[in-house]
């Protein structure tokens, strides 16, 4: 559908975007996900045709973008991060030129507008000028411009920017119903939208993508470990004889509970283990209810914050960026299930990276004050 | 490009700057007019129409300011450059419809030879042949007005530096007058617009020693035509400056010469500023 290679975008001395490669499959909705300033605005712009890449190619549907322009741009919905409005205009002009400007033909027109505007709920707005809109009624013209003529990608830059709660819950509901048959691709911002709306996140930071992947994968991705956190009825020593019994546990970490008579554990498994069930027949053979289960995994906050920082910091001294991102990588690689995640820096020697940097390590280190910790309470 | 050119069009209508403009026009033109042809009987609208041509530089700039700027600070461009069209497209609707604008003050105009009539009378094919000409001049102006307002995203900018492009236009012959016609003067012109031409290109290829080369070379290509046939260099610089001369083009329409060159000229004015309009909003892009 999309295929970004080797995407560069220099303004003066600034690197907005820096050699970003991805692919967009059809029928999904990705999320571009990313600081303030990361270049999520820049790489739509330049997707979309608006601004022209310094280096590398965009290729929408086998159609160049500098190429084959409008070819290419006849496949793109696009709502920009302003919404492209004409405040003299009312809505159903506007509308109208939009749709004419797309090359809908003439008998179509006026049953599709009614459609569109009916799906993004303007149709009681109609005759109104567009200047005398509020900004939540904007945002929405704007996604019908987009969405009109429902060209196969739909790309919108934080389009739930300035709504109220009510109506970013609308448009998020709108999102998902599109992304059923187009390819949406919207850039946010704000996590929880990313992770409620998309089936792909990328996360792009300082331009570059430092992950790429389904959010529940991105989850497990980052942490290596799964981490069930159980309150269990029963004395310390009883349960610790039956979670040794289990094998799979690579680390237990003991707490008091708040529950009388009730112990708190977290255990950590290896990734692609679930202990849940063998856990719950153990505990039920000795006698030790469960009260509370739950398998955490890391959130996509937590994800976030780690993979858009670590590079940043890592700005600072220069060298150690490509050793953070391929940490990323030989980590993807070890999960098996990123065939997309960073693909750039491919010359850049596999070092061990700084214990900071690799989230890998990280966790190691944790298991093993875990580990430390176990022993000393018992 | 049809749907560019309807929204333009009725932007202005629905709007107060295309009936200022249209306004403006017709005013002055109606003063000149009860003043030379019906108060004094004069039976050429030429004279009225010539005499009114300095009200372009103030309308041409207040009607075209806002064509490309604005759209550019409301970011609409995104809108129509993310559009399937192309924007040669573009440029072209926006063109067509400040021309169209344009047209209505022209066919009010073009009545005024019809009511001289009814009381004397006079040469049509003159009379035309002058409203031709005071339309193409006005054509041109709009479309260096277009070019200038692609180039800002400020309609006060857009509106001051086309005012001054058109004024200097419209006093080049005056300005023409200000260097000696002999060949010394002109070497002096075209020794420093040389300089200024490779500073230009250096700054574009960047490279000091190729810039260097072609300066010298021009420099001494001068210095060698000029001491070898002066004559070639005399009053050289007033025909380089009346490329520009777009108001003195209108005087052989004016005197009801139909003069064919005067057309292309006009027409290629209007060709190289809707090319560079296309290049300026292509070269954004790749800023």
């Amino acid at each position: 559908m999309i295929e970004v290679k080797n995407l560069v975008k220099r303004y003066g001395d600034h690197l907005a975007v820096n050699r970003l490669n991805f692919t967009v499959e059809e029928g999904q909705i990705y999320g571009f996900l990313g600081p303030n300033g990361a270049g999520k605005s820049t790489t739509m712009n330049i997707i979309t045709g608006y601004l022209a890449a310094t280096e590398g190619e965009v290729t929408i549907n086998g159609h160049n973008i500098l190429e084959e322009p409008e070819e290419a741009k006849k496949c793109i919905g696009y709502l920009p991060e302003i919404p492209p409005l004409y405040m003299d205009m009312t809505v159903l002009e506007y509308l109208k030129f939009a749709a004419e400007l797309k090359k809908i033909p003439k008998e179509k027109r006026e049953k599709h507008i009614k459609e569109i505007m009916s799906l993004v709920k303007i149709t009681d707005m109609k005759n109104r000028l567009i200047k005398n809109l509020s900004k939540g009624y904007r945002q929405r013209v704007g996604l019908a411009q987009a969405i009109l003529g429902y060209p196969p990608i739909i790309i919108l830059d934080e389009p739930t920017v300035g709504l109220d709660p009510k109506q970013i819950i609308e448009i998020r509901d709108l999102i998902k119903s599109l992304g059923k048959k187009h390819t949406v691709i919207l850039s946010s911002h704000i996590l929880s939208e990313v992770s409620a709306v998309c089936d792909y996140v990328m996360i792009i930071a300082n331009g570059r993508l430092v992950a790429s992947d389904t959010p529940d994968n991105l989850s497990k991705l980052t942490l290596g470990s799964n981490t069930v956190e159980a309150s269990i009825k029963g004395t310390r020593n009883t349960v610790v004889k039956i979670l040794n019994q289990i094998e799979e546990i690579q680390n237990i970490k003991y707490k008091d509970s708040e529950l009388p008579g009730c112990v708190d554990v977290t255990i950590t498994t290896a990734k692609d283990k679930d202990i849940r069930e063998e856990l719950f027949y153990k505990m039920a053979g000795a006698r030790c209810p469960i009260l509370h289960i739950n398998s955490s995994t890391m959130s996509l906050e937590d994800i976030f914050l780690q993979l858009t920082e670590n590079p940043g910091k890592a700005e600072k001294a220069k060298t150690e960026t490509p050793q953070a991102i391929s940490a990323e990588e030989s980590e993807a690689a070890q999960a098996g299930e990123s065939e997309k995640v960073s693909g750039e820096d491919e010359n850049v020697p596999e070092e061990a990276a700084e214990d900071e940097m690799s989230p890998e390590k990280g966790m190691e280190k944790v298991s093993g004050s875990g580990k430390s910790n176990e022993e000393g309470e018992q | 490009m049809k749907a560019i050119y309807k929204k333009e069009l009725r932007s202005y209508l629905t709007s107060m700057i295309g009936y200022v403009f249209i306004a403006f026009i017709l005013v002055l033109l109606g003063i000149y007019f009860t003043a030379i042809n019906i108060q004094s009987a004069y039976p050429e609208i030429g004279y009225a129409l010539s005499n009114t041509s300095f009200v372009f530089l103030i309308a041409v700039p207040v009607l075209t300011m806002r064509v490309l700027a604005e759209e550019q600070k409301n970011k609409t461009d995104q809108m129509l450059l993310t559009a399937p069209v192309s924007i040669g497209d573009i440029v072209l609707g926006k063109y067509l419809a400040l021309l169209t604008i344009f047209c209505i003050p022209t066919a009010v105009i073009c009545l005024y030879p019809l009511l001289l009539a009814q009381h004397g009378t006079i040469s049509f094919a003159m009379s035309y042949t002058s409203i031709l000409g005071f339309f193409l001049l006005g054509a041109a102006y709009i479309s260096i007005g277009v070019f200038i307002s692609s180039i800002t995203e400020s309609q006060v900018i857009a509106a001051v530096v086309s005012f001054i492009v058109l004024f200097v236009t419209y006093v080049e012959s005056g300005i023409a007058d200000f260097f000696p016609e002999s060949a010394g003067g002109s070497l002096f012109a075209f020794v420093i617009l040389a300089a200024l031409f490779c500073l230009w290109i250096g700054s574009m290829i960047k490279n000091p020693l190729v810039t260097g080369a072609l300066a010298v070379v021009l420099e001494a290509a001068l210095v060698i035509v000029y001491f070898v046939r002066p004559s070639l260099l005399e009053g050289k610089i007033q025909d380089l400056l009346s490329v520009f001369d777009l108001s003195g083009h209108l005087n052989n329409f004016i005197y009801g010469i139909f003069d064919l060159t005067g057309i292309v000229y006009y027409l290629s004015v209007v060709v190289l500023c809707m090319f560079f309009t296309v290049q300026s909003l292509q070269k954004r892009r790749w800023n």
